[in-house]
């Protein structure tokens, strides 16, 4: 059967407090997943209350501070900052979302970070995102033709046929989608999940591509597409703004009408 | 140990190349079963104070009979499906989930042919 409670080893205990926030009001604590494979312990969620006016706005800010100033074995990945990389996808006060572009003043009390759910933890915040990039590998991200480009020109698109993938390209990749979806916690050994799904559909909706019909072929499976059953929480969680679950509703839509 | 790569491990068996029926199929008897659903709550608030006699003659009529075969059938189509989704969500032991599909598979054929019978047989009148 699905398991529903955390195996025994993987049960969160309380850990340390640090208290950096002396003589402030404008503070906060961050709770914050800690876990270290080595160490053969179970993994803990450390308090960190700390002084708002020394960093910046975003969560992400106060994380970086915390490895700086605090704590330097807190482990999470960050590149860009600007939610355009998608590397600090986490669970931050109980959504997934980019701690970079989300503001610490958005919660009232303490602000609870996990790693995005139900993937295998490497260390604290960092999850192993193999699988998942594997799936995405497996739709073939990539334009398919059986046409020669044109010799003196790009593959051409009308106004409209590009308008056609907005809402599509703009996905970063972050597992924010996916990680929050529960089919996608139940089966994603078979189910590709929302984020590949979307991305597949933005190939399938490319005008340019002519491998339509080999993609909704590899995608017509009861694992691989029809575990979703429109939960929406990908569209919910998505800190893009964009909505998987419609392009999954697309991608059933065309599956039924290469039939009628 | 597993050495497969991560790619082969996602691309496994291939695609089924099914699953559409089941989906569209599903969509299909949940529409039927709005207005077969009303029918038949309607109709059970009309027979259900009657005797017996009244409510044998009332399912002998034609078209309360194929109303009611419609729905039964509807109804356990739409169920099955609806259940072998549980199923294969929750269910990750291979060998459990096809025992549990059999089973629930077997036990609504039984369920709902012999509602559709007893239908049958009022309107026949055997």
């Amino acid at each position: 059967m699905t398991e529903f409670t955390l195996p025994k080893n993987s049960k969160v205990e309380t850990g340390k407090t640090f208290a950096y926030a002396e003589g402030t009001t404008n503070k906060k604590t961050f709770q914050v997943y800690r876990f270290e494979p080595d160490s053969g312990e179970n993994p803990r969620l450390d308090s960190y209350e700390i002084n708002l006016d020394n960093f910046g706005p975003m969560v992400l800010d106060a994380l970086i501070y915390i490895k700086n100033e605090i704590d330097s074995t807190l482990t999470f990945r960050r590149s860009c900052r600007e939610g355009i990389c998608g590397s600090c996808a986490m669970n931050i006060g109980g959504t997934n979302t980019l701690a970079c572009t989300k503001a610490i003043d958005e919660f009232k009390h303490n602000i609870a970070i996990y790693p995005l759910p139900h993937m295998p933890v490497i260390k604290d915040l960092v999850p192993d995102l193999t699988h998942f990039y594997a799936q995405y590998a497996a739709i073939k991200p990539w334009m398919q033709t059986q046409s020669a480009p044109p010799p003196d020109t790009e593959r051409l698109q009308s106004k409209a046929e590009r308008e056609a993938l907005d809402g599509l390209y703009e996905c970063i990749l972050c597992a924010c989608c996916s990680t929050s979806c529960p089919s996608y916690w139940w089966n994603s050994d078979r189910y590709l999940g929302p984020a590949t799904l979307l991305q597949a559909y933005r190939w399938i909706a490319d005008s340019r591509d002519e491998y339509t019909g080999e993609r909704l072929d590899d995608l017509e499976d009861p694992f691989r597409l029809y575990r979703c059953h429109t939960i929406m929480n990908c569209t919910n969680t998505c800190p893009k703004g964009l909505n998987p679950a419609k392009a999954i509703a697309e991608i059933k839509k065309l599956l039924v009408s290469r039939t009628v | 140990m597993n050495l497969q790569s991560p790619l082969a491990r996602v691309r496994g068996l291939g695609s089924a190349k099914t699953g559409l029926h089941h989906w569209w199929l599903q969509r299909l008897t949940a529409l039927a079963l709005i207005p077969l659903s009303l029918w038949f709550t309607y109709s059970l608030l009309v027979v259900i104070s009657a005797d017996y006699a009244t409510v044998v003659a009332w399912l002998a009529r034609p078209l309360n009979a194929i109303l009611m075969l419609l729905f039964i059938i509807a109804l356990y189509y739409h169920a099955v499906l609806g259940v072998q989704v549980v199923i294969e969500d929750y269910i990750n032991s291979k060998r459990q989930r096809i025992a549990c599909l059999i089973l629930v598979k077997f036990l609504a054929l039984l369920s709902g042919l012999s509602a559709a019978m007893a239908v049958l047989k009022i309107y026949s009148g055997l």
